[in-house]
């Protein structure tokens, strides 16, 4: 046997060699502009970040002024739409994979993935025409409820899948014991798709955290700390846009720092979800 | 002359059913004809299964076995377009009569899969769980007691007594399929179908399963499936031969691997295929 490289040999290796460097290179390409962004964000936000900005509500230009009513606005609206949004999207995804085995499912899962490529903006001016115009003013359920919407089909599809992926013997074992369908599904597959539906759930919040076009049309933005839920409520998101969209200077400075701020509580989020939904077994 | 399968001494007088015509027969199987889809897989089986003895499945892959065992407690019928015809009685009860409650049945009818699937929890939890589906205690105690007892049948106890709280997955295979033995064995069924129960394990974990038909022999009627012709040699008292989706010969184990009634049987004993 001889393992000296025959001559055919040179060419298959350059070539996978080349490829090789090739992926690496995209993924270099990938992950450096995300690092990118993060320090050119946190470079330009720093400067204005102080404790009065994150507990301030925003002031005339000159007065300084912060954010802390976004922030508590961007955290009531996530947990309106999360109330809303995470459990009928797992019941959709619940649905789609352990229920609907007919044509309707099938069609039910194309309409949710047509749904997932709906702009923003568009279910935003949805949520305006059936909820702010007979509510006739601008509200944080509205802002709420058009987050959670554009949840619906991202949770569906990624529970659908993750409980796909649960072995069919789990569910056969449980059946054997006597266990009725709906047992099945609540006490022993959907636990064991707990940390994958946690990510699916973790994704979708995180997308929605960054909307700001479907909250011009319904929680519309204050300058106050929100005192209900029936009125408009600040938004990172709504705050950057106003600020960035200003004349001056300075409230540029702040539209930066708000930025860093969002990014800080988008990672957050995750990491608590993460703790949360570690896999015990 | 192909040689002769090794037949090991039995402990105890094996009883077929010929033998026994007069005792009820614990299941008894006519004229069952199952599809998938348009695919025959099973032709006519007409079968009847004595309580308290161990009944052997052999033959070769794809010969039905597995899915007649799965007709025993409807298991079938979380596939999707398959079809049964005729009758399975248990207990003088049609199993597939209009209006049968599968959960009752399955409760009586226990099961074990070829793959060991304990749920992802705890070890404890996973024997509970019949327990807790079913309602049939409400004192911590007595689950407590029932889990117990059902770990010691399945002679599974004195490895996790400690570990009760642990994962059930990071128990060993042999310790895996034992488990979801005591799983089973907890909501006290009379019968218990097993699936190549120790296709997936080694030697020594296999004896550990075997011992352990052997012993439950006394109390639940039991119909196992396998691949190993040793196994069913040692394990059963009486052996039915499936090949193409039919069955061929039922008979006494000790006589089934010596001297059997049926040229094909004697064909795949012997080795001359499947």
């Amino acid at each position: 046997m001889n393992f000296v490289a025959a001559r055919g040999d040179r060419t298959r290796r350059i070539s996978s060699a080349l490829m090789t460097s090739l992926t690496a290179l995209c993924t270099l390409l990938a992950v450096g502009a995300l690092f990118i962004i993060l320090a050119y964000i946190a470079l330009k936000g720093i400067g204005s970040l102080n404790f009065q900005f994150l507990v301030d509500r925003p002031r005339p230009v000159g007065e300084g002024g912060g954010i802390g009513n976004a922030i508590i606005g961007s955290l009531v609206l996530l947990a309106i739409s999360s109330a809303f949004g995470l459990p009928i999207g797992i019941a959709v995804g619940v649905y789609l994979s352990e229920v609907g085995k007919s044509r309707l499912a099938s069609i039910v899962r194309f309409i949710v993935d047509t749904l997932t490529g709906i702009p923003s903006i568009v279910t935003g001016v949805f949520i305006y025409a059936i909820l702010v115009l007979p509510m006739k003013h601008f509200s944080a359920i509205a802002g709420g409820v058009a987050l959670g919407l554009i949840m619906v089909p991202i949770v569906g599809r990624t529970t659908e899948e993750m409980l796909k992926l649960v072995p069919h013997s789990l569910r056969e074992g449980a059946l054997a014991l006597g266990a009725p369908q709906w047992r099945v599904t609540l006490g022993v597959v959907l636990p064991a798709a707990a940390s994958g539906i946690a990510t699916g759930a973790m994704l979708a919040i995180a997308r929605v955290s960054g909307e700001t076009a479907p909250l011009l049309f319904t929680a519309f933005g204050s300058r106050f700390f929100p005192t209900s839920l029936n009125e408009p409520i600040a938004s990172l998101t709504v705050q950057i846009y106003n600020y960035a969209l200003s004349p001056y200077d300075e409230w540029h400075a702040l539209a930066w720092a708000a930025t860093l701020v969002l990014m800080t509580l988008i990672l957050g989020i995750n990491i608590v979800v993460r703790v949360l939904t570690r896999r015990k077994f | 002359m192909a040689p002769r399968v090794d037949v090991p001494e039995r402990r105890e007088p094996p009883s077929a059913p010929s033998e026994t015509p007069s005792t009820q027969p614990k299941i008894s199987v006519r004229d069952l004809d199952f599809f998938y889809g348009r695919t025959q897989a099973l032709h006519n089986i007409v079968l009847d299964i004595p309580e308290r003895v161990v009944m052997a499945f052999i033959g070769p892959s794809g010969c039905g076995k597995s899915t007649f065992l799965r007709t025993l407690n409807r298991m079938n019928d979380v596939i999707p377009a398959t079809r049964v015809s005729g009758k399975v009685t248990i207990d003088d009860h049609d199993i597939y009569a209009a209006g049968t409650d599968v959960v009752a049945l399955r409760r009586k009818v226990g099961m074990v899969f070829q793959k060991s699937n304990p749920f992802p929890k705890s070890i404890f939890e996973n024997v509970a769980y019949g327990l807790r589906i079913n309602r049939v205690t409400s004192s911590k105690s007595e689950l407590a007691g029932r889990v117990e007892q059902a770990l010691q049948d399945a002679a599974l106890w004195n490895e996790v007594k400690d570990r009760l709280k642990m994962s059930a997955l990071s128990l060993s295979g042999g310790q895996q399929q034992r488990l979801c033995i005591a799983r089973a064995l907890a909501i006290r069924p009379q019968i218990l179908l097993m699936d190549e129960p120790a296709s997936a394990l080694d030697p020594i974990a296999t004896s550990k399963i075997e011992e352990l038909i052997f012993d439950l022999k006394k109390q639940y009627t039991i119909v196992i499936v396998t691949h190993n012709m040793q196994q069913a040699a040692r394990v059963s008292d009486i052996t039915a031969f499936f090949l193409l989706g039919k069955l061929i010969e039922v008979n006494a184990t000790e006589k089934m691997f010596t001297a059997p009634n049926e040229k094909l049987t004697e064909d795949y004993i012997t080795g001359r295929f499947g």
